[in-house]
């Protein structure tokens, strides 16, 4: 198989004194959609913060794309051609929509236009003058994911784009995703909706107290149920 | 002349532009303030001293360096953004995983020795700066005469906050800004250098009341008291605007230098401290602020 585009190894990450990651080890290789799956509370998020830079107490080894991201300053985490989806979606609420679709600068050729966003997201276009936070949280996801694909990035990640919102849009998003992925986008997706993740991925990695305890591959996934339910406890 | 409510009207406009020319001075002031707060979250107390720095600035150039006023203008500003540049990046940048406290006691402190060693080199008498020969003299508007450069400072001062108003409001850049007053780390993520941008911030609010310093030179003296006669008042400009609000320090400026000024007409002994009558009554009706959102 190809170089992984997102190589991490033994990745520990600790917020002030409590040690909450405790060696993460995972692969995302281009072109796949991968999930970390897990109860609240096993480091999904953790796991993609301490990717981002954002969490600065981490060890290991994190590469993107053969670039070293643990001796990648914060600000230059996105140039390596990573675009971040937050929990709570992010939306600033002293910046209109269009202002919060273009605020993220491009890291890299290959990104959407802004024609393209408005032709996937119709709602973005006619409410570009509203004030962010005005949105619906569906909106708001959509545009939090839309923002990201203006600036050419390799990888997404999304930490629970589903969070409660209603079946019609989770539908939608996960349609979303689909598209980007038959475009090509590499997704690292964070999702305590299994039903949801299953439908999307190519594999799981379950995470349990901030580690990876399993992997299961799409096509394996009638066979390891019972690990499933173990570490969700669904 | 016609007097109005007992008043000659020479007198209520005299009044009226001097409290325009003081909310010109607010203005600029709380609005460098407002810029840095919003963004740092620091309470910039050394914001007076930068003030006289500008004046002083101004001065030390014409008198040593023959460099008159048009060129300190901008030289002015440039060099007190400076300064606040290497402090910034040599002391407050410590801080801010600290409480904000301790960058109030870190500027106010900074305020003191500069201003004690101003003290210590010019005395407290204050030199004379004269205005350019172009903006010397007056206008007969009618009712009052205008002297021209007090024109030019509010004029200045209005098309300054405007400016500021406008690119922090509707550019890209202030959109930016904006974010990063918001959520530093998630504007960070997106691949803004945010440690950079929030040391230039604070050049300009610094720069900005430089700026404010070299326009006061000849309409004060250029002292080294004259920083921390004016920031008590803006200080209070700044909280009944509402901290870190753009339009509210700009409005706030310009509205209290204008009661400041009708109050000298109306009832004199109150002209000192209307302004805090005032915040009293706006802290007890909107503690935010008139513009302020609650954080």
């Amino acid at each position: 198989m190809a170089e992984p585009l997102l190589h991490v190894r033994g990745l520990q990450g600790f917020y002030g004194e409590s040690h909450v990651l405790h060696g993460v080890d995972l692969d995302v290789f281009p072109g796949e959609t991968v999930t970390l799956l897990g109860r609240n509370g096993a480091g999904k998020t953790t796991t993609l913060r301490a990717i981002m830079g954002i969490l600065r107490r981490r060890q290991g080894t994190i590469r993107m794309g053969g670039v070293d991201l643990m001796a990648t300053p914060p600000h230059r985490v996105a140039r390596a051609g990573i675009g971040y989806v937050p929990e709570e979606r992010g939306i600033f609420a002293s910046l209109s929509v269009a202002e919060n679709l273009t605020l993220p600068p491009k890291v890299a050729e290959g990104g959407m236009s802004l024609a393209e966003l408005h032709r996937l997201f119709p709602n973005l276009a006619e409410r570009a003058s509203s004030q962010g936070t005005k949105l619906s949280g569906g909106e708001q996801q959509m545009l939090a994911i839309a923002r990201v694909l203006r600036t050419g990035v390799r990888l997404l990640l999304l930490d629970e784009p589903t969070e409660g919102l209603a079946p019609v849009i989770v539908q939608r998003i996960g349609e979303l995703l689909r598209t980007l992925k038959a475009q090509g986008m590499t997704i690292l997706l964070v999702e305590q909706n299994f039903r949801f993740a299953s439908t999307l991925a190519d594999r799981h990695y379950l995470m349990e107290d901030g580690r990876v305890v399993g992997e299961i591959r799409r096509e394996e996934m009638a066979a390891k149920m019972d690990l499933l339910h173990e570490t969700l406890g669904v | 002349m016609i007097p109005l409510l007992g008043i000659p009207t020479q007198v209520l406009f005299g009044q009226l532009l001097l409290g325009l020319i003081n909310g010109s001075f607010y203005a600029l002031l709380s609005l460098g303030l407002a810029v840095i707060f919003g963004l740092l979250n620091v309470i910039n107390f050394a914001h007076g001293v930068q003030y006289m720095l500008g004046a002083f600035a101004a001065w030390l150039l014409l008198t040593n360096l023959g460099i008159g006023y048009w060129p300190a203008l901008v030289l002015a500003p440039l060099l007190v953004a400076l300064f606040g540049i290497v402090l910034e990046k040599l002391l407050l940048s410590r801080l801010y995983r600290l409480d904000p406290l301790y960058g109030l006691l870190l500027t106010f402190g900074v305020a003191l020795i500069l201003e004690g060693l101003f003290r210590s080199w010019y005395g407290t008498s204050g030199q004379p700066y004269s205005p350019p020969a172009m903006l010397t003299g007056g206008v007969n508007l009618g009712f009052m005469v205008l002297p021209i450069y007090r024109g030019w400072v509010i004029l200045a001062s209005a098309v300054i906050c405007l400016a500021t108003w406008f690119v922090i409001e509707k550019t890209p850049l202030g959109a930016t800004l904006r974010a990063a007053t918001e959520n530093p780390v998630l504007v960070q993520a997106f691949g803004i250098n945010v440690p950079r941008m929030i040391t230039l911030t604070y050049a300009f609010g610094v720069g900005l009341a430089g700026l404010a310093g070299v326009l006061a030179a000849p309409v004060y003296q250029v002292s080294p008291l004259m920083g921390s006669n004016l920031i008590i008042v803006v200080f209070a400009v700044v909280v009944i605007g509402g901290m870190g609000s753009i339009l509210g320090a700009i409005v706030t400026g310009f509205a209290l230098g204008i009661f400041e000024g009708l109050t000298k007409v109306f009832y004199p002994p109150a002209s000192n401290i209307v302004v805090f009558v005032i915040m009293a009554v706006v802290l007890l009706i909107r503690p935010a602020g008139l513009f302020g959102r609650e954080r």
